[in-house]
Order: structure tokens, then C-alpha cells, then sequence
């Protein structure tokens, strides 16, 4: 029973996670139907430069809640420089250009800043300094930390004040108007290059949220973690419903449920053939399986709608 | 005091053309304040890529327009917007998964100002610019007569009460000049009867209508004067009875000469 909770537990830490990221996948496809592969990375980078602010300033004596909160302000502000340069810079001539055009240099950009950090970072695995307090906590025979306590809290909020912005202000509603008719939305006054620079920045800063969280919980972080962090996360929005905010929530909580279970469970059901280190395969399954059988994910019917 | 010029929008020399096809020549039309203007032609006549550039959503092969005193800057549809032009469409084209006062709502942005940062810090202006926003979408929903459809998604509304939604819409940007393409595409003759009075209502209002329309009988009831399009150059302009007399016209309308 408790590897039951346990795994739920787990799961629920990394579905939120998943969900976050997945939200910066599904505004920008909702808003300009593009997939933006290169969001994975700025989720790497977010984690890369929040991980180094708290290795300089460990021993700064600083209190660990003002560490992480300075750690956290940085890679938000490098991740939101970035999410608005590739934007302007690498998507914007391209707004008329054919569908296929965006795409592949989403790729490239997500080359280009997989290396850019390798160079900065180098090749070698990071690891998170050991400041946050390992107090952990005992429920249902299960255990967990505080730190995943926090990351499934603060990520709830921020996903609860999304939908907040999204749907009850002027911004929220402008930026739904852009995703369901951009010449429309212009000619009620949006301006819709600053919705589409807010959307990436908005979406950069939940990715650098999401970075720091990933290499908090995993101790660990790494140049190439952003490749397959960004392929889960684009699962979980389009197991939700790409372009559907909501969706992307359910897909992503979902998806760590998913991957979670299975990784705790492959080994009974498999006889021990294969082990949890193959819980990777969970998200490609899914992503295959959804392709197959509900193209518009979960909750998703603007997709249909768009094709 | 200074005198405000009589004429709210002016076009000179309008060209647009689509690969070979001539859609607009040279079409120089001037709209006075105040007055229901109706455009009228044939299909295919040039009057929504009319609107089109007016309204920013086409760049014109040529010529160019002046509204309110000043030069309207070409394809730049929010600015259009700012200056005070507001447009419905032929096929009626909402934020269908939007609800029926968000669709207005939207139409608010031009004249209000809270940006992200206002709805993340959520400061007394913001809330209070949201409220006057809500308060005014309502206002409009319920002058075109659609208040109890306020939430009900637009895609979810009879094709009568879209139109009256899209115009809400157009409203809620506090147009000086309301363009309507074919408001009474469809409808029956009690709606046809029912928008003749809201635009007569709108325009006792203050606001310049111009108008494309179909159904002969609203435009010559409405419009203080009409030009007419044919193969995208003005063949005529004048007061509907005039107009309707012209024998360029009838011969556009009814093909070939009339003998």
C-alpha cells in the first residue's frame, strides 16, 4: 500500500513540474500555433543559472529562503531575457513564413542553446548544495519532504494565478482573443507583438520555476537536461490538449501520476525483466497512444477547431 | 472656436489589386460626419476589400485615406482601431470560445490600459478600469438586446443575436465611424426592421455608419447617401433616390444594357 501513496506522492511532485513547463508549451502554441521545442532548454537554463547563484552563495550565510528567492529572481530574469530575444529575434520574421519554417528553427535554437550552456556550464553534472533542510514528513505510510511539499504548493499557485490572468483581466482576454483570431484582436486595439512577447516571457518565467525545482528535488542538474524534460513536458500538453491551458495542468499532473506508477510498478508487472529506470518509455507511450487515439488530447478542442 | 471639418473620412484614389485583378481603382469617396453612407454593388464589386483597407487588414496598392483631419496609416489594423474605426464582417467572424460580455470586453481594449503587470500587482486602477470595463460590455450587450446571452459562449448564439453581439463589439471600441458589411446578411424581415432602428439609434448616438447592404429597401430607407461599386470603381454617388435612378447603376445590377 504505501509504494502505492508513495508513488502517487512522487508522482504528483513531478507532475507539477511537467505541468509547468507544459503551460509554457501550450500558450505559445495556442497564441501562434507554433511548437516551441526550443522551451525545454530555457527550463535547463532557469535551472542552470538558479543551481550556480546558490552554489556562490551557500556559504554567504545568507538565510536558505533568501538564497533560493535570489537564485529563483535570477534564472527568472535570464530565462525571461531569453524566452522575449528568441521570440523577437528568431520567430518574429517568421510569423508569415510557412508552418514547417518556425518549426525547425525551433530546433536549432534549442541546439544553439543546449551548447551555448555547455560551453558556459560545461559537460559535467552539477550538483544542488545541500542547504535546504531534508526534514521529511510521514503520511499514509509514505514519506515526503518539504521540499516537494513546496514544489506542489508553489506550483499550484502559480498555475491558479495563470488561470486568473488568463481569464479575468484585460491582458488574459487579449491574449485569448489573439489565439482565437489575431486580426480580430488588432482591430479591438491588441497590439499583437507585445501579447506574443508576453506569452513567451510569462512562459519563460514558469520554465525557470520549473528548472529550479527540478534540480532542488533531483539534486542534480545538467546541459542536456532540458532535451528530455521538454519531450515529457510537450507530452503532457498534448495529453491535456495543446493550446488548452487547463489541459496542459491535467496532461502534466497526469503524466507524472503516469510515469510515476509505472516506474514503480514495471518490475512486478514485467517479472522483474525490466526495471524503473525505464520509466522514461511512460511518457512516449502515452504521447504515441494519444496521437493515435484522441489527437485533441484530454480536453482540447481547439486543435480540431485550427486543422 | 475651432471648426471641425464636415468630413469625418476621406479617400483618395484607393487602389487595391490582387495579382491581376483590378479589385479597387482608384475609388476617392468622402463620408461626412453624422451621416449613414451606404456602399452597394454587385458581388465581387470591391466593398469588403474596401473595408478591408480601411480598416487596416489590406495595405492599398495605392492612394490614401484621412480620417478625422488626419492621415490613417495604412495596414495597421490596431491603429485603425485607436483613431476610432470599427467594423463588423459579412461572416460574422467572434471569439467564439469566448462568452458573449468577454467578446465585448475585448472590444475595451483599445480604450483602456492594464497591462500585465497591473493584472499580477492587481492595483486599485486596475480593478477599477476592470470594473468599468465589465460595467460598459454590459451597457452594450443590453443596448443591442442580447443582456441574457452575456455568458453564453459566442459560438453558442443564434446567428441574429451574433450579429448584434459583433456590433456590441465594434461599439465597445468607441468608433467615431461604424462600418457594417451586410448587417442584414440573413436575417428575416422583423430582425431587418429590429437593426434598422438600432442603427437609426446609433447614429442619433453620434456615430458615422457606413454601410454595405444586399437588401435595397434598408438601404434606401436608411442611408443619406450612396455610392456604388462596380468591378471596383465608384460608377456613382448620390442620394438613394438619385441612385436608384442612375441608368450606370441599373445596368450594373442588371447586366448588359437595358434598352
Amino acid at each position: 500500500m504505501d509504494i502505492f501513496i508513495q508513488q502517487i506522492i512522487n508522482g504528483l511532485v513531478l507532475g507539477s513540474i511537467y505541468a509547468l513547463v507544459a503551460l509554457g508549451y501550450t500558450m505559445v502554441y495556442g497564441i501562434m500555433g507554433l511548437i516551441n521545442f526550443a522551451h525545454g532548454e530555457v527550463v535547463m537554463i532557469g535551472a542552470m543559472v538558479a543551481l550556480s547563484v546558490v552554489k556562490a552563495l551557500a556559504a554567504s550565510g545568507l538565510p536558505v529562503f533568501a538564497v533560493i528567492l535570489i537564485a529563483l529572481a535570477a534564472a527568472a530574469l535570464v530565462c525571461m531575457a531569453i524566452g522575449f530575444s528568441v521570440e523577437r529575434i528568431a520567430y518574429r520574421p517568421l510569423r508569415r513564413a510557412h508552418k514547417l519554417a518556425p518549426l525547425i528553427t525551433a530546433i536549432g535554437i534549442s541546439i544553439i542553446l543546449q551548447h551555448t550552456a555547455m560551453l558556459v556550464w560545461g559537460r559535467n553534472y552539477h550538483a544542488f548544495p545541500p542547504i535546504l533542510p531534508a526534514s521529511a514528513h510521514e503520511i499514509f505510510g509514505a514519506t515526503i519532504t518539504s521540499l516537494q511539499v513546496a514544489i506542489v504548493l508553489i506550483a499550484g499557485l502559480m498555475m491558479a494565478g495563470l488561470m486568473v490572468l488568463i481569464n479575468h483581466t484585460r491582458f488574459g482576454r487579449a491574449m485569448r482573443a489573439t489565439s482565437e483570431n489575431p486580426q480580430i484582436a488588432q482591430l479591438m486595439g491588441v497590439d499583437i507583438n507585445k501579447i506574443i512577447s508576453a506569452t513567451f516571457v510569462i512562459g519563460s518565467a514558469l520554465a525557470a520555476v520549473a528548472g529550479l525545482m527540478v534540480s532542488a528535488n533531483y539534486s542534480i542538474a545538467h546541459y542536456y537536461m532540458g532535451f528530455m524534460l521538454g519531450l515529457k513536458a510537450f507530452t503532457a500538453a498534448v495529453l491535456g490538449g495543446i493550446g488548452n491551458i487547463a489541459g496542459a495542468v491535467l496532461g502534466g499532473i497526469l503524466l507524472g501520476l503516469i510515469e510515476a506508477l509505472g516506474a514503480g510498478y514495471i518490475g512486478d508487472l514485467t517479472g522483474g525483466f525490466l526495471g524503473s529506470h525505464y520509466q522514461d518509455i511512460f511518457a512516449f507511450f502515452v504521447l504515441i497512444g494519444v496521437l493515435i487515439f484522441r489527437p485533441s488530447g484530454l480536453i482540447g478542442e481547439r486543435v480540431s477547431e485550427r486543422a | 472656436m475651432s471648426t471641425v471639418s464636415p468630413t469625418l473620412l476621406e479617400a483618395r484614389a484607393i487602389a487595391k489589386h490582387f495579382g491581376g485583378v483590378k479589385a479597387l481603382t482608384d475609388v476617392s469617396l468622402s463620408i461626412r460626419r453624422g451621416e449613414i453612407y451606404g456602399l452597394i454593388g454587385p458581388n465581387g464589386a470591391g466593398k469588403t476589400t474596401f473595408f478591408n483597407v480601411l480598416t487596416g487588414l489590406y495595405h492599398p496598392d495605392g492612394g490614401e485615406l484621412h480620417f478625422d483631419g488626419e492621415k490613417l496609416q495604412a495596414s495597421a489594423p490596431h491603429k485603425a482601431a485607436q483613431r476610432g474605426i470599427a467594423r463588423t464582417f459579412q461572416n460574422i467572424r467572434l471569439f467564439g470560445n469566448m462568452t458573449a460580455i468577454e467578446n465585448v470586453m475585448v472590444g475595451r481594449h483599445v480604450r483602456t490600459r492594464a497591462g500585465v503587470f497591473g493584472a499580477i500587482l492587481h492595483d486599485p486602477f486596475t480593478k477599477r478600469e476592470e470594473a468599468a470595463i465589465h460595467r460598459r460590455a454590459e451597457e452594450l450587450l443590453h443596448y443591442v438586446g442580447i443582456d441574457h446571452r452575456a455568458n453564453d459562449l459566442a459560438k453558442h448564439l443564434s446567428y441574429g443575436d451574433q450579429r448584434r453581439l459583433e456590433i456590441a463589439r465594434a461599439l465597445a471600441t468607441e468608433p467615431k465611424l461604424l462600418a457594417l458589411d451586410e448587417p442584414a446578411a440573413g436575417m428575416n424581415g422583423t430582425e431587418t426592421e429590429e437593426l434598422r432602428v438600432l442603427i437609426e439609434g446609433i447614429r442619433a448616438d453620434g456615430i458615422t455608419v457606413l454601410l454595405i447592404e444586399h437588401d435595397v429597401k434598408l438601404v434606401m430607407g436608411l442611408c443619406d447617401r450612396v455610392a456604388v461599386l462596380d468591378y471596383g470603381v465608384k460608377i456613382c454617388e448620390d442620394i438613394p433616390a438619385v441612385v436608384q435612378k442612375d441608368p450606370k447603376v441599373i445596368e450594373a445590377y442588371l447586366g448588359g444594357s437595358v434598352a
